[in-house]
């Protein structure tokens, strides 16, 4: 354990540097056919972000969105473990694990653009992803929201015996709200089938999550107050998220309680459209890119014998199905007036039925 | 006088609160560096230090909790939620300590905590970054709940609830956070109480009561009713709770005609308040039911249907003429 920072240098917080080495887990046991998924992956969802960041600069989306651009890594290494009926809870950072379940881009992208192709109708927008038939069950635009729902669709598979784990995606900076501190001792104490992991960017919004945090680590110093073990995995390296999350998943399922990760990563644009992240220290953003999930999957592919023709294929295949996605997005017809009338009961209206 | 924005004067306002009283601070979730979501607290950490403009955890909970500390303490906090939404976290204590405290202690304590909360719609934002949540705290004993709807008022009010002893839930009209006036900042005896109402438009025939952002609105619809030949009265209410209850009733009795116009869902919104004080009051004077135009009975809607959902000029006019039609 670590012990509270000493002192408080507000606002003076040093550089965080990425790990050193990208050559880890080059002989990681993780078959090739994996490690290819998780390299289209990577891909699907960088490509996916850059083609969302284009539409919303060109004005075709009213509101914000929040990019996954440098966190691709997370989403990826645990989206090719999870089992197909797994639960995966999000945050309005949403689209990278969604499309990690295997969510078609065409209807997330539709989705952003409000569109009636879109996954929810266009009625739920950037941050609010859902697609229960994948698993996936939500993202989560107020902070601390989903942690203790996590705990509760993670309850259901221990009641069903089902074998199901709920992973459960958040950020550092919700780690000082105080669903965070509910939900570990919740699912510690009744031993849930969920894994909760912080993708630890280093900032809360336009704040350096050192300035607000009583410990070097939001998520993982706190791990023991709830006899959980502290994991820190580097958030970047594919192969370390699918690691760690084979791990936590198995201990998930096989009824042992539930699993808190810290993955350091880095994002590489601002918190949302609006921020052009001025806040970030000189350096600290071409050290990241320097360590960007792509790159050191590249060529850790490369070094175990993937041909780059082969790479290259994957990506131009990714290229071609986001422009895919792009047409069909635009193209969708925007939603009906009546829209903004339904499902508010279950019967489907938003009148009462008398 | 100076020409400013809405969020240049809370801006101004606030400093000029800070300046007066060493004891008000601001607290909130990047209000310090960044100078909050919207810019509102832009530049007063680098003048008042990060003592009194604290960048808090993200822990609205907390920040309303600690805030309340500081308050029995003789500080003056001044917490801002990033948007409506978030205040939820903190509705727990600001509902069963904040609103309660005071009268608990026999008066012992007193609790001049400030929570400012951009609400409302039309920037084309989603669900939790539109709302206007209003109602859940004016049916909170305890608590005044403001709404400003101009620069001017802003820069008053702003410094009147900062002054104001007792908490004050202090609604800003995001989407007027642009608009420009200008203010005399070099005398304060043209500032009304805080509680007090305003008639922003004189008129003979119906009344308009609004607040916040429907203000500007109602100004409009006023505006095109002189087509159709009717004279509205639009009165900017300013203060929710306490009401200025002699301002509106008067209005309603010379009238005969109440239309309340707010963005929050119409069922049990502030509108149903008002219009049962208004019937219980002006009963014999009304030539028709008090009526309301108002958000539809379900969730913010996706910002491609928000024109759809917002009050606009049309809906507070088709109101109007129903009112006429009795
Ligand atoms: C209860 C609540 N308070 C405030 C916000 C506004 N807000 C949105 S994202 C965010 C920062 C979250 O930081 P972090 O948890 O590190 O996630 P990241 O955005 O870095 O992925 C804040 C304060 C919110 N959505 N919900
Ligand atoms: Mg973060």
């Amino acid at each position: 354990m670590t012990s509270p920072l000493e002192r408080h240098p507000y606002g003076e917080h040093a550089i965080v540097l990425p790990p050193k080495s990208q050559t880890t887990h080059d002989a990681a046991d993780i078959d090739r056919e994996i490690r290819l998924l998780m390299y289209r992956r990577l891909h699907e969802i960088r490509q996916f972000e850059k083609r969302a960041y284009d539409m919303f600069m060109q004005n075709l989306v009213k509101g914000t969105t929040h990019l996954s651009l440098g966190m691709e890594a997370v989403a990826a290494g645990f989206g090719a473990t999870m089992r197909e009926d797994d639960y995966t809870f999000a945050t309005y950072r949403g689209h990278a694990h969604t499309l990690a379940r295997g969510v078609p881009m065409e209807g997330i992208l539709a989705e952003l653009l409000g569109r009636s192709n879109g996954l929810l109708g266009g009625k739920g927008g950037s941050m609010h992803l859902t697609s229960v038939e994948h698993g996936m069950m939500g993202s989560y635009a107020i902070i601390g929201a989903h942690l203790t729902i996590a705990n509760g669709a993670a309850w259901s598979a221990q009641y069903r015996g089902s074998g199901q784990v709920a992973v459960c995606f958040f950020g550092d900076g919700t780690t000082n709200i105080g669903a965070f501190h509910e939900a570990l001792n919740y699912a510690a104490v009744f031993s849930l089938p969920v894994v909760f992991v912080c993708e630890n960017n280093l900032y809360m919004e336009y704040t350096a999550i050192s300035d607000i945090t009583a410990v070097p680590r939001p998520a993982a110093d706190r791990a023991g107050a709830y006899g959980l073990q502290p994991v820190v995995v580097d958030g970047n390296d594919a192969d370390a998220c699918y690691l760690a999350a084979r791990d936590a998943l198995e201990h998930a399922r096989s009824g042992r309680g539930p699993v808190l990760i810290e993955a350091l990563t880095y994002r590489h644009g601002g918190h949302s459209r609006a921020d052009p992240g001025k806040y970030k220290p000189p350096g600290e953003l071409e050290a990241w890119l320097a360590h960007d999930p792509l790159k050191i999957y590249r060529g850790r592919l490369e070094r175990i014998g993937v041909p780059s023709s082969a790479l290259d294929e994957i990506e131009s295949q990714v290229g071609q199905a986001v422009d895919a996605a792009t047409e069909a997005a635009k193209n969708g017809p925007l939603p009906e007036q009546a829209l903004a009338y339904t499902d508010v009961w279950a019967d489907g209206g938003h009148s009462w039925r008398n | 006088m100076t020409i400013m924005s809405l969020s240049k004067a809370l801006n101004e306002g606030m400093r000029q609160a800070m300046e007066d009283d060493p004891k008000v601070l601001i607290m909130g979730e990047d209000v310090g560096k960044l100078g909050g979501v919207f810019r509102v607290t832009d530049g007063l950490q680098k003048d008042f230090g990060e003592d009194r403009v604290i960048d808090t955890p993200l822990a609205e909970s907390g920040i309303i909790g600690t805030a309340i500390g500081l308050a029995l303490r003789g500080y003056r906090p001044v917490c801002e939620i990033q948007f409506d939404g978030f205040v939820f976290p903190a509705a727990d204590q600001i509902i069963t300590q904040l609103a309660k405290m005071p009268m608990r202690s026999l008066g012992a304590i007193k609790l001049p905590v400030v929570v400012r909360i951009p609400c409302g719609g039309g920037i084309g934002a989603v669900e939790h970054h539109s709302e206007s949540p209003e109602a859940y705290f004016t049916h909170t004993a305890g608590l005044r709940v403001v709404a400003c709807s101009n620069p001017a008022d802003a820069y008053t009010m702003i410094q009147q609830a900062i002054r104001s002893d007792d908490p004050v839930i202090f609604f800003e009209p995001k989407r007027r956070y642009w608009e420009k006036a200008d203010i005399d900042t070099d005398s304060t005896e043209w500032w009304p109480p805080l509680h007090a109402a305003k008639v922003v438009r004189p008129g003979t025939d119906a009344t308009l009561l609004a607040y916040g952002p429907m203000v500007k609105t109602c100004l409009e619809a006023a505006t095109a009713a002189e087509d159709d030949g009717r004279s509205l009265e639009v009165i900017d209410l300013r203060s929710l709770n306490p009401l200025d209850e002699p301002l509106v009733l008067e209005s309603a009795r010379r009238t005969g005609r109440v239309v309340v116009v707010h963005e929050a869902p119409v069922n049990n919104g502030f509108g149903a308040e008002l219009a049962a004080r208004i019937t219980e009051q002006c009963f014999y004077h009304l030539e028709s039911p008090v009526l309301r135009a108002g958000g539809f009975s379900t969730p913010y809607p996706p910002s491609k249907l928000e024109e759809h959902y917002l009050p606009d000029l049309d809906r507070v006019l088709d109101a109007v003429d129903r009112a006429f039609g009795y």
